[in-house]
């Protein structure tokens, strides 16, 4: 007889899976969160895949894994340190031991820790073996060999019941988390469905792991996890990147207008690029530029055309594309430019996460080159600052940078599925065809916004360009006193959109001891930390700028307040600085991390607790 | 093959006046350029689309002024850029005619790179290559067309540099269409671009021309009045490559080469001289005729390749019709609630 296990009730939960490249970790993965979530859980998850393609095997350089966190609570980070690690090799449970809470959970394959494979992974004695996992549930499970038997039924190659070693572990994580079969084995189905042996294989191998997590007297600990109170709605698990892709086509669709992307591969921007490329039958049309310039020159050819140009990239893109952005401005075309930063400089690291690129989204072009910046903040909220910053970019007329991350863009969540008539309408300026009045920089006197004029259309013929023009008739001039107007106008014309843009939102009362301000992908670990600290009595709250040029109107009185704030940044300070050019009367603190790391909850309430008592 | 024919006829027949600018022409009195703006301004009402479909793109230089001087809608960008702003133009929106006024410099120096791809993808628009074989505007720096051993601006001792032949430069990008025409001869240029507006793709045409400050007669051996007949042949489809003062000059295609002959010499007849398809889809001939340079050979004007090829912008609209015809999804909603969704 079976003896019953204890069952622990978390409020949330962090699991990783590890193993080499070829291991499929990251289906792996997928379909456990797709389980949690269908069992009502909120969710976010990461991949951490090295950057190489193949990386040699059984070595921490080839060490693949995907993060996910799952809560009965709203969960905003792929989480810190894991609960739950599952480790297919010696390298992959080497790499990552240091990520794993005291007394976690390991789930290991045991069958791949050979005496080459240890000496591979840099042990120098098996951990199996050395007493350095005591203190954790470690569940061995000799997969190889079980799978072998498992499947002695069928007739099955070597190779492929090899390549079901996932689903056996995948299957004592759901008898761990005490989850139901039938999604995974119809997800199974689904996915192999013309290919009946490796269905077979792979149902029977998820079917032996959940037999042997039931069986096996290793576990002494099971979880449950219960839904999260979410809103009632249509949900999908969502990453940032093909959030972003679909922001976009939904302002398209609105707009009226064709989207047109000119972009050149760049990690961690391409699944943009790619994801694009599917939806030819939605009319975009995704045009693979030979070079980084050509990307954004063809999309502002295309918005001179009268198309919602689009660029996607991430830092050293944006560099090669810093003189076009400056036509793009002087032109007035409306531009969207998108930013998947990385950490830099050069090169950098391209597949590791950082706040790069403010500054040199606000600033990096020559002459006073003002144009809007905006940033995303979580994976599914890209789809919402895609759309906005397409409209923006359309109804006033101007590039519209939008900072994205590699983590943001990598990371996925739960998207609420909106219906794409409720978002806000979007009302390109278009001149009407042969209005006599028409001059390329005439202006609404409110937004300071010119009339859209794209070649085709009768009775607009003009000329637009790099060199500076008259205001209204949009005539080549050297004229001191125009360009000074022109400059001012620019200007004023990015400032106005402050009027249409909503205002901050403190997390937490709208003043206090601490103000925690924090921009872009950092949201869900900021809200975490001070959360936990406003639980905990703390005077804190939070603020989160998704708009940084035009800033929201209120930003000042946000800011003046608190006692004191603390301005967070994966970066060495780019938007404190730029806080204390627009309100220097303001004292500022700043927390800064450049690892190519996000933010750990615990380091940020040590740093928010060290401030409230100095 | 598809071709969309996708440029709309103008309803009423336009004249030159109809595409003279209220712009003051600023180019240098006898600057090579302005004949280049009358060779267009006749050919634009010629080709018979509507006033609004036409566009002017360009780049930087002198050649770059080009889009002010013509009443079409005009987009003058940054350096190199033209080819790359244009093929986003197009291929938003095919049914316009597009043009770039480009110079030996912005298209081959700073914008190598969007010119040699823009022909690969054999986009259709039309390129005019204003070549005067030297920075004009930055006043008189080498080009990349400059001839070797020039002594410039910036090549006091002379360059040291191989310069490219366009045609060259243009057949290796895999290029359909390319035409070569001195600037003093405005009848041929304005039939060529009538064939260059013609040709699905990228179309580029070779100006020779002359700047009179800082190369001036940079030409002057392929194009002196005096001496062009012998110096230049003019292409024709179909015809053979013949030229000179007394026509009986000729060019045959002797083992891998092609050789000047004369007519009535060594037994040499009309039937020998090599008989010009500009059509043809093998660049192997149009690539030597393009190759040919003066003084060993005349240099070859007229088009000299107009490959029959499919476009890039014809693919793409192609693809986009087909997906809409066959795809589930017809809408943002549709794709927001495709793959594994679940209701909470």
């Amino acid at each position: 007889m079976v003896q019953k296990n204890a069952v622990r009730e978390l409020e949330d939960v962090v699991v990783k899976f590890v193993g080499d490249s070829g291991d499929g970790m990251q289906l792996t993965g997928t379909l456990f969160s797709d389980v949690a979530a269908l069992a009502g859980n909120d969710l976010a998850t990461f991949p951490d895949f090295p950057a190489e393609i193949r990386a040699p095997h059984n070595t921490i350089a080839g060490v693949s894994g995907f993060q996910m966190h799952m809560g009965k609570r709203k969960i905003y980070t792929p989480g810190d340190m894991c609960d739950v690690l599952v480790a297919m090799n010696p390298a992959s449970l080497k790499a990552n031991m240091k990520w794993v809470k005291p007394g976690a959970t390991l789930v290991i394959d045991t069958s791949t820790f050979d005496e080459k494979a240890i000496e591979k992974a840099g042990y120098t004695l098996s951990p199996l073996e050395d007493g350095s996992l005591d203190g954790y549930q470690v569940i061995k499970a000799p997969v190889t060999d079980l799978i072998k038997e498992a499947l002695s039924d069928l007739d099955i190659d070597k190779r492929l019941a090899e390549r079901t070693k996932n689903m056996f572990v995948l299957g004592i994580l759901f008898y761990l988390f005490e989850r139901d079969l039938e999604l995974p084995l119809n997800f199974i189905g689904n996915k192999f469905k013309d290919k009946k042996k490796v269905v077979e294989a792979n149902q029977t191998a998820l079917k032996a792991g959940y037999n042997f997590g039931e069986t096996t007297e290793t576990i002494r600990v099971t979880f449950r996890v219960d839904p999260a109170p979410l809103e009632k709605g249509l949900y999908r698990n969502i990453t940032g990147n093909v959030a972003t892709a679909w922001g976009l086509l939904a302002a398209a669709e609105r707009s009226g207008r064709t989207l047109f992307l000119g972009s050149y591969p760049i990690t961690p921007a391409t699944e943009i690029l790619m994801e694009l490329s599917k939806h030819k039958s939605l009319g975009a049309k995704v045009f693979q530029a030979e070079d980084e310039i050509a990307g954004i020159c063809s999309a502002i050819g295309a918005s001179f055309g009268g198309h919602m140009g689009v660029t996607t990239t991430s830092g050293p893109g944006l560099s090669l594309k810093s003189e076009a952005l400056g036509l793009a401005v002087i032109t007035e075309l409306p531009l969207v430019v998108v930013n998947v930063q990385r950490a830099g400089p050069s090169t950098g690291m391209p597949t590791k996460s950082e706040q790069s690129d403010l500054m040199q989204a606000l600033f990096g072009r020559n002459g006073e080159s003002p144009l809007m910046v905006m940033a995303a903040s979580s994976p599914a909220n890209c789809f919402y600052y895609a759309y906005l910053a397409s409209k923006y970019a359309m109804e006033h007329m101007c590039p519209v940078i939008l900072l994205t991350d590699g983590y943001l863009g990598f990371g996925s969540e739960l998207l609420r599925i909106p219906d794409v008539n409720d978002l806000p309408a979007i009302n390109p300026p278009m001149a009407d065809p042969n209005d006599p009045k028409y001059k390329p920089y005439s202006r609404d006197e409110k937004t300071l916004v010119r009339k859209w004029a794209a070649p085709g259309v009768e009775g607009l013929r003009h000329r637009v360009g790099g060199l500076e023009k008259t205001n209204i008739d949009g005539n080549v001039s050297t004229d001191p006193l125009n360009h000074q107007l022109m400059v001012n106008i620019r200007e004023e014309k990015i400032a106005r959109i402050a009027d249409y843009l909503p205002l901050l939102e403190v997390n937490g009362e709208p003043e206090g001891d601490l103000l925690v301000v924090g921009w872009g992908g950092t949201e869900g670990a900021l809200t975490s930390a001070v959360n936990r600290m406003q639980e905990e009595g703390k005077s804190i709250s939070h603020v989160q700028f998704n708009y940084i040029k035009p800033l929201p109107k209120n930003t000042r009185e946000v800011l003046s307040s608190f006692k004191k704030i603390v301005v967070c940044e994966l970066n060495n300070g780019q938007f404190v600085n730029y806080l204390r050019m627009m309100f220097p009367e303001i004292p500022y603190n700043q927390f800064n991390k450049v690892q190519g790391l996000p933010f750990h909850v615990q380091e940020l309430t040590d740093e928010f607790t060290k401030l409230l008592e100095e | 093959m598809i071709n969309y024919n996708k440029v709309e006829k103008s309803p009423v027949e336009l004249s030159k006046k109809d595409f003279v600018s209220d712009q003051m022409v600023k180019w240098c009195p006898g600057c090579g350029a302005h004949a280049i703006l009358a060779a267009v301004s006749n050919v634009f009402p010629k080709i018979g689309y509507k006033k609004e479909n036409f566009a002017m793109v360009s780049g930087i230089g002198c050649s770059s002024r080009f889009p002010y001087y013509v009443d079409t809608f005009g987009f003058h960008g940054i350096h190199g850029r033209a080819a790359a702003i244009a093929s986003g133009l197009k291929v938003a929106n095919p049914g316009l005619s597009v043009w770039v006024a480009t110079g030996d410099g912005d298209s081959m120096a700073i914008g190598g790179n969007h010119f040699i791809h823009v022909l690969r993808r054999n986009i259709d628009i039309n390129i005019l290559l204003f070549n005067n074989r030297i920075y004009g505007l930055t006043k008189g720096q080498f080009s990349p067309t400059t001839p070797m051993g020039s002594v410039t601006k910036t090549s006091p001792h002379g360059t040291i540099e191989h310069p490219f032949t366009v045609s060259g430069l243009v057949m290796g990008s895999q290029g359909t269409f390319f035409a070569r025409v001195p600037d003093n001869n405005v009848k041929l240029m304005t039939e060529v671009l009538y064939e260059a507006a013609k040709h699905n793709g990228t179309a580029v045409v070779e100006i020779l021309q002359n700047c009179i400050i800082f190369a001036d007669k940079v030409h002057d051996m392929v194009t002196n009045r005096e001496t062009k007949e012998d110096r230049q042949v003019i292409l024709r489809h179909g015809e053979p490559v013949i030229f000179g003062k007394d026509r009986n000059k000729g060019i045959i295609l002797k083992g891998t080469s092609l050789e000047v002959v004369e007519i009535g010499k060594n037994g040499i007849t009309e039937d020998d001289i090599l008989v010009h398809d500009m059509y043809s889809t093998n660049p192997g001939i149009q690539r030597m005729l393009g190759w040919m340079k003066a003084p060993d050979y005349p240099v070859a004007m007229g088009v000299i390749r107009a490959a029959p090829s499919e476009s890039y912008d014809d693919l793409a609209e192609r693809q986009i019709e087909t997906a809409k015809k066959t795809s589930d999804i017809q809408s943002v909603n549709d794709l927001l609630r495709s793959g594994e969704t679940w209701e909470i």
